[in-house]
Parts: C-alpha cells; structure tokens; sequence
C-alpha cells in the first residue's frame, strides 16, 4: 500500500527549497494574516485538507492560540469521496474527517501543503459545502506552484514556488515524514 | 483492489482490514445532515434478485444511492421477464446491454454469480448464493465485531444452528478464520455438514459445553425454505437444545456478543428476550451493513478501469 498522498518513487531531488526554520517563519506570518484579515479571531475555524494540510492546519491554530490567547477550533478534511478524478486512478484510503460540529456562519480557512492545479481544492468546497453553510471560505497554502486548472487562488501563501510541469514539489512535515522541508524535484518519466 | 466479490476465500486478512477501515470512514456521513457523498456520479448499480430479500437488497441500493450511483432493481419475481422464460445469461447480457457498472446478485444456486462474472464486464457482487456464500454478510459481521473487540485473533465466535444450508455460516467462518478468530460451528449432526471440519473450524453438538467460553454467540435462522426433509423434531425441541434462552446467556461471559444475521424466527434459534438484551447488536449488524456496502461500491468502482494505481 503506497504511504498516503504520496503518487509512487518517481521522484528524484533536486534541491531543497524550505528548511524547517523558513516553514515555522512562513506559517507563523500567515497565522498572523489569518487574524488580521479576519479583525480578530471571531467565528475562525481551520480546516486542514488531508494527507499534509491536517498538522499544517494544527499547528496554525496552535499559532494563533499563543499570540491571541483564544482556543481556535480546527480539523482535518478527506476530500477522497470527492474528488474529480475517481475512477481514473486507484481508491484511495480514507481517513477521518474532523470537523467542529456546526460551521453554519463560521470563517473557515483551509489549509494544504501545496496549491497546484486547484483540484483538490474544489473537491474541498463541495466537502465543506456538505458539512455546513460558512460566512466564507478562505485557502492558505505553504507553496504555491502555479499551473492552475480552475479559477482559484490563496489567500494567504507561504512561498510562492514557480515551477515546471515536469517538476514535482514535496513538502515534508515531522508529523508525517520525520523532518520539516520543501523539495522540488524531477518526476522521472511522470505526466504532469 | 478486486473487480468482483465473490466468496471469502479471495480476500486476506490486509485486503478485509482496508474494507474495514474504509467503511468506518464512510459510517461518518451517516451521522451528518446532508448524507450524499458524489463519488459514484453517473455510474449505475444493478441490483439482480432471484431470491427474496429485504435487509440486502434495501442496504445495497442505499449503499450506492448514498454515492451518489443510480440504483436499478430488478426483482425475478411474476411481473419480470423471468417469468416470461428469460434465461439467467439473456437477463445478464440485457443489463449489459444497458450500461451497467456493478450487478449485486442474489440467486438460489450457488455458483450463479461466479457463472454472472465471466459473462459481463461489470463488477459483480455476490449478495448471497444458494448455499455456498455470503461475503458482504461476513464482511459487515467482522466489521460488527471488531467494534466490540478491537481485534479479532484469538476471540472464540460460536455460530450456532442451520449451518447445513447455510452461506452466511460458509462465509462468516472463511472470514473470521482469516482474521485468527477460533470458530466452533454448534448444531444438530443434522445441520453440521461432515467436511466442515476442513473449514478450520471446530464442531460441537452441544451449545450449553461450549457457551461459557464464547465471547460471540452467532445464530444462524432456521431456514424453513430451504429444508426439505425434517432434520430436527420440532421448533420447540431445536430451541430446547441449540437455542439461545436467558439461561444460556446467564452462563456467557459478561462482554460477549449476541449476533444474528436477520430475518429472526423468536422462539427459536433465539428467545425473544435474549433478542433484546444490549449485548445483542442485532441492529448494529444492520446499520454496519451499509457502511460496508459503500465500502466495497467504492473500492471496487471507485478504482481506474485496468490495474491498481494506488
């Protein structure tokens, strides 16, 4: 069984583009963003999309618990069920969605690791939409690496990351891989 | 993972657990007010019955209306064309004829959908076949199960009863044997088939010797349909002596399971008292069934079309 959201071993390093340091650095500016463009932290919920956008998630409303003195809801989304491509490729496994129970009214801010064609976040809306009616939806992502196939954008971004379609980006979090990091690399013989 | 499911035996002990665990992600849906999931737009669910059935046929059909699947029922009963002389391979040629993506398939003879899978290129599944199995009935017991206990390896499951024309036993003892339960099948020499011992379960004539140690009492229905010829005395002699009553279950271990797979014939295999006593998770073998039909729809539709990605 292949370790979650990880597409194979097609993956050869080129080069590592965020140390552990710049990972802290850039999530705890966008806690800060988060707050800022919310006027407080009022009716906030974040909302991690699985695998890697989960203790991404976790760790921002640990952020702003600390500077803002609040205890900050926060989950995890599996936006598997709804995502475009089943049937093209194999089911993947499922994990549980935790989400606060009511978010009828709520800010809720997604997180992922990587924004790219903009996919997994238009399964995540229709995810959301399913569980609640929010005031808004807002999306932070740690790395933005452009090549959009839909109509969407961050709102808060870590880095912005221009890459090739023929390149891959990795993001490595302790949680999940042993080590904080951002790699880019060349998919071997992969499609884009 | 698997394009057809039909019988226990092709599925490991890994390949049980990711249905499982699959369906116990699914089961949360059922706890929220919009309960559609989109995974299975447009593809279309056939459920085929030869044989009466009410909790299957109702769970598959939600099961895969829940994903979001259309949901044909086709029924072989006097206002089909069944009962006009249509053979089983014309009908199955017919619903693929129509697009189909899966065909649930229940019929009296065991081995039909095994003859269904090698005629069409849907997915088929097994709900239920003459004698020989039941898969998606073991999968939803495990599942049952494995709520109470965690783990199944080394539990002691009794299946008590009809184990003779019984597919829910055939299956049930394939899957927990898989996953290291210690099966003893309870019954009248009658009901107990002679190669069950070959199954790698155990055998018992006598419940009140082997109740002490079980930590699942499972009882099979006594299946009036399928008897032809009288196996045991009475009703009231086979209750007297393979039945669960209050004074079998005083005897059982304080956390152990009392399980049926429905319909239930009170005062038979099972005394109506015992039927509702907490421990008995009839119910909850009901409401398991669902989830783990959404599981098995989408790790069987829910792939691509040739070979495994994942």
């Amino acid at each position: 069984m292949a370790q979650p959201g990880r597409k194979g071993d097609d993956f050869a390093v080129k080069a590592r583009v965020m140390e552990s340091d710049d990972i802290r650095r850039a999530l705890t500016r966008i806690a800060h963003e988060i707050v800022e463009a919310n006027k407080g932290t009022d009716d906030l919920v974040i909302v991690g999309i699985r695998t890697r956008g989960a203790p991404l998630a976790d760790r921002i409303a640990a952020d702003i618990a600390s500077f803002e003195g609040v205890d900050l809801p926060s989950g995890a989304l599996d936006v598997s069920l709804y995502r475009d491509d089943v049937g093209l490729r194999g089911p993947r496994n499922l994990e549980a969605t935790t989400v606060p129970a009511d978010l009828d009214g709520r800010v809720v801010v997604l997180v992922d690791d990587v924004l790219f064609t903009g996919r997994t976040i238009r399964a995540a809306f229709e995810a959301i939409l399913d569980l609640g009616r929010p005031k808004a939806i807002k999306l932070a992502v740690l790395v933005d690496r452009g090549h959009r196939e839909l109509p969407i954008r961050a709102d808060h971004v870590g880095k912005n990351l221009p890459t090739s379609s023929g390149e891959d980006v990795r993001v490595h979090l302790t949680e999940i891989d042993g080590e904080d990091a951002v790699l880019i690399g060349r998919k071997d013989g992969g499609v884009g | 993972m698997f394009k057809h499911l039909l019988s226990m035996d092709q599925l490991s002990a890994d390949d049980i657990t990711r249905v499982l665990d699959t369906a116990e992600s699914l089961r949360q849906v059922t706890d929220r007010p919009i309960k559609k999931l989109p995974t299975l737009r447009g593809r279309t669910v056939c459920n085929l019955f030869y044989e009466a059935s009410t909790r299957t046929r109702i769970s598959f059909e939600l099961a895969a209306k829940r994903l979001s699947a259309d949901v044909i029922n086709f029924s072989a009963d006097s206002k089909s064309s069944v009962a006009k002389g249509e053979s089983f391979k014309d009908t199955a040629w017919t619903l693929e004829a129509m697009g189909v993506d899966a065909i649930v398939v229940r019929h009296g003879s065991s081995g039909a959908p095994l003859q269904l899978s090698r005629w069409v290129k849907a997915s088929v599944l097994n709900a239920g076949d003459g004698w020989h199995e039941h898969p998606t009935q073991a999968l939803l017991d495990i599942f049952s199960i494995r709520e109470h206990f965690k783990d199944l390896s080394g539990l002691n499951v009794a299946i008590a009863g009809d184990v003779l024309h019984s597919r829910v036993a055939r299956s049930n003892v394939k899957g927990l044997v898989t996953m290291g339960a210690n099966v003893v099948l309870v019954g009248p020499p009658t009901l107990i088939p002679i190669q069950a011992r070959s199954w790698g379960a155990e055998i018992s004539y006598d419940l009140d010797s082997v109740i002490e140690d079980v930590d699942v009492c499972y009882l099979l229905r006594v299946q009036k349909e399928r008897a032809t010829e009288q196996l045991f005395p009475s009703n009231r002699e086979y209750a007297a002596n393979w039945g669960l009553d209050s004074r079998r279950v005083a005897k059982m271990k304080p956390d152990a399971l009392v399980m049926h797979p429905g319909p239930m014939n009170r005062g038979v295999e099972i005394s109506a008292d015992v039927s509702e006593l907490p421990r008995s998770i009839v119910l909850d073998q009901v409401s398991n069934g669902l989830a783990i039909r959404m599981s098995l729809l989408y790790l069987m539709l829910g792939g691509a079309e040739e070979g495994d990605v994942s």
